[in-house]
């Protein structure tokens, strides 16, 4: 599939399926609502908020989004139907897969079981916000190096929960596999076992996990990094 | 999901005063088991209460114990260094349970209502006694491996999923809850209840009732306590069998004794029998061998769940061994 030439029109085919299936179910549930309800979605900007809807602010990669939603949409449904943030994938729908991972307020989330209008005031971080500019965040860069994907599909959640997952090691979070409370792993030793046990919550079909635990190992600075990996480290302020 | 109407709480005097003029309202918090359920429509609140902004997110010292607030996250409860330290059995049992991204939002009450994953119960095609009162229960008769072995009824044989709930029932937790009607307390093992002829009823909440918090007792006998989990994949899925154990030594004897199993039952089972039994007698294999036969005494396996009858002795002794000895990963 070819990229959209630019966000807009993407997000505007977006906005014509969502009222286009809105409109079909309104017709089968209530024929006398349909020209009011597809009249007053075509007039209204997003923020007034139509039957069953409530206006929600976000914060999502550090921007501000009113949005006028139902209170039953997914964060998920939010990112990719409403803002055109399609790189949280949705792969099982029931926080099963990983593939919709995001940060909220610094901690990794399921963004498909997350509802939408409970997120207002928190600070949401998708795998769009991780990079400055062309800079790729040390996470993503390592995971090129390393070879952390193969289709592809797992590899937002998966990188979304790889930056938290260094967080958590710094804060001293413990995991399943964790022997001692009282000595816990740090990022330089942070073995093959405690990256698997912290990254099960995510799941990869073409099972690169090979890939994926040499990119974390890479991070925490337990192998050298390739020089191109090295240099957007730099870039990016961020040493392991 | 069948929509709904959203309201944020801004006191748990405002969400119990708002839960009491709906009967079909519902409270959300984490939402991980929720908003999960309600996708596939086992649940159709008419309005959801959001109890997320609600003051009850702290971990406390009570006298010699701890009260969790029900807001807690689960990581916050698994990483707290006193829990870590007093009730070990605690942070491994919810360590091994669900994955970090489910921990993180997933909260101390919301953990006690995780309703059971009996594939039965969640698809619609099969009779389900939980979901629809009277039409049957098709794991009776069907694929019932993970099923229950203690206290289930002829109309369900679910078990309640929950690791975190196990230790909680070994450990005599309390149970805070709150209603527009005031406030009482809950002793954990009362809190769930047995299939019995309304399997509908997962717990002795009454209509209207919020959690607020769950009270860890003082517990010196669990500083060595230690938590189980055996299951079909090594990581990310519910148990067939677990057991939380706390084993004290005096004197090369057992003074004190705590053990539970999740996986077994509709709730989680504490084996007080079996606790009694080994007070006084050496922490050995043979003692814990016998604790464990005690234990399952009254298992009744249905068609295709017997291996869990093994599985749950040799998993009580090994957990006891593990705890006898000082604790740990077991």
């Amino acid at each position: 599939m070819h990229p959209p030439e630019n966000g807009k029109n993407h997000r505007a085919r977006r906005n014509f399926l969502g009222q286009a299936l809105t409109a079909a179910g309104a017709a089968i549930a209530a024929p006398s609502l349909l020209s009011q309800a597809t009249s007053a979605q075509s007039e209204k900007p997003a923020s007034i908020p139509g039957q069953g809807e409530i206006s929600v602010t976000l914060s999502i990669n550090d921007k501000q989004e009113t949005l006028a939603i139902e209170p039953r949409v997914t964060l998920l449904d939010t990112l990719r139907e409403r803002l055109g943030l399609t790189g949280s994938k949705k792969g099982c729908d029931h926080g099963q897969c990983g593939a919709c991972t995001v940060l909220v307020d610094g901690q990794r989330v399921y963004s498909c079981l997350a509802l939408a209008v409970m997120q207002e005031g928190k600070q949401i971080v998708t795998v769009e916000g991780l990079a400055k500019g062309d800079v790729l965040h040390p996470v993503q860069a390592a995971f090129i190096e390393n070879d952390g994907f193969q289709c592809g599909y797992c590899t937002p959640g998966q990188i979304c929960a790889s930056v938290a997952l260094v967080d958590e090691v710094k804060r001293g979070c413990a995991s399943a596999v964790t022997e001692d409370f009282d000595n816990l792993p740090q990022l330089t030793n942070l073995s093959e076992a405690e990256i698997k046990e912290r990254l099960s919550g995510n799941l990869c079909r073409c099972s690169a996990y090979n890939g994926i635990v040499a990119a974390v190992q890479q991070v925490t600075g337990q192998a050298p990094p390739s020089p191109a990996a090295a240099m957007f480290m730099q870039e990016a302020g961020v040493s392991a | 999901m069948k929509n709904f109407s959203y309201v944020r709480a801004t006191s748990v005097k405002e969400a119990v005063q708002q839960a009491s003029t709906d009967n079909n309202a519902m409270f959300i918090a984490g939402g991980t088991n929720l908003v999960d359920r309600m996708k596939v429509f086992l649940d159709e609140p008419s309005q959801l209460i959001d109890i997320t902004r609600l003051e009850m997110t702290r971990i406390e010292p009570t006298g010699e114990g701890l009260r969790l607030g029900a807001l807690v996250s689960n990581t916050a409860v698994a990483d707290h260094p006193e829990v870590r330290r007093s009730y070990p059995m605690l942070t491994r049992a919810i360590l091994l349970g669900a994955s970090q991204q489910i921990r993180n939002v997933a909260t101390v009450g919301g953990n006690l209502l995780q309703r059971t994953r009996c594939p039965y119960y969640y698809d619609t095609a099969f009779a389900c006694n939980k979901r629809e009162l009277d039409t049957g229960c098709a794991a009776l008769t069907g694929i019932n491996r993970i099923h229950a072995l203690l206290g289930a009824s002829d109309q369900c044989v679910a078990v309640h999923p929950s690791d975190m709930c196990v230790p909680l029932a070994a450990l005599d937790a309390i149970v805070e809850v709150e209603s527009s009607k005031g406030k009482r307390q809950i002793p954990f093992t009362d809190f769930h209840r047995l299939p019995g002829d309304a399997p509908q009823r997962d717990t002795t909440l009454e209509p209207g009732e919020l959690i607020t918090a769950v009270i860890l007792p003082p517990a010196p006998f669990a500083k060595s306590s230690v938590y189980l989990k055996l299951r079909d994949r090594d990581s990310y899925a519910f148990a067939l069998v677990s057991v939380a154990a706390a084993v004290e030594l005096a004197d090369n004897r057992i003074k004190t004794a705590r053990l539970a199993m999740g996986g077994m039952a509709h709730k989680p089972w504490r084996f007080t029998e079996a606790e009694s039994f080994l007070v006084g007698k050496a922490a050995n294999t043979e003692t814990f061998q016998q604790a464990a036969e005690l234990a399952l005494q009254g298992a009744k396996p249905l068609e295709y769940n017997g291996f869990k009858v093994e599985l749950a002795k040799r998993a009580i002794r090994r957990a006891l061994t593990v705890s006898a000895k000082g604790g740990g990963i077991v």
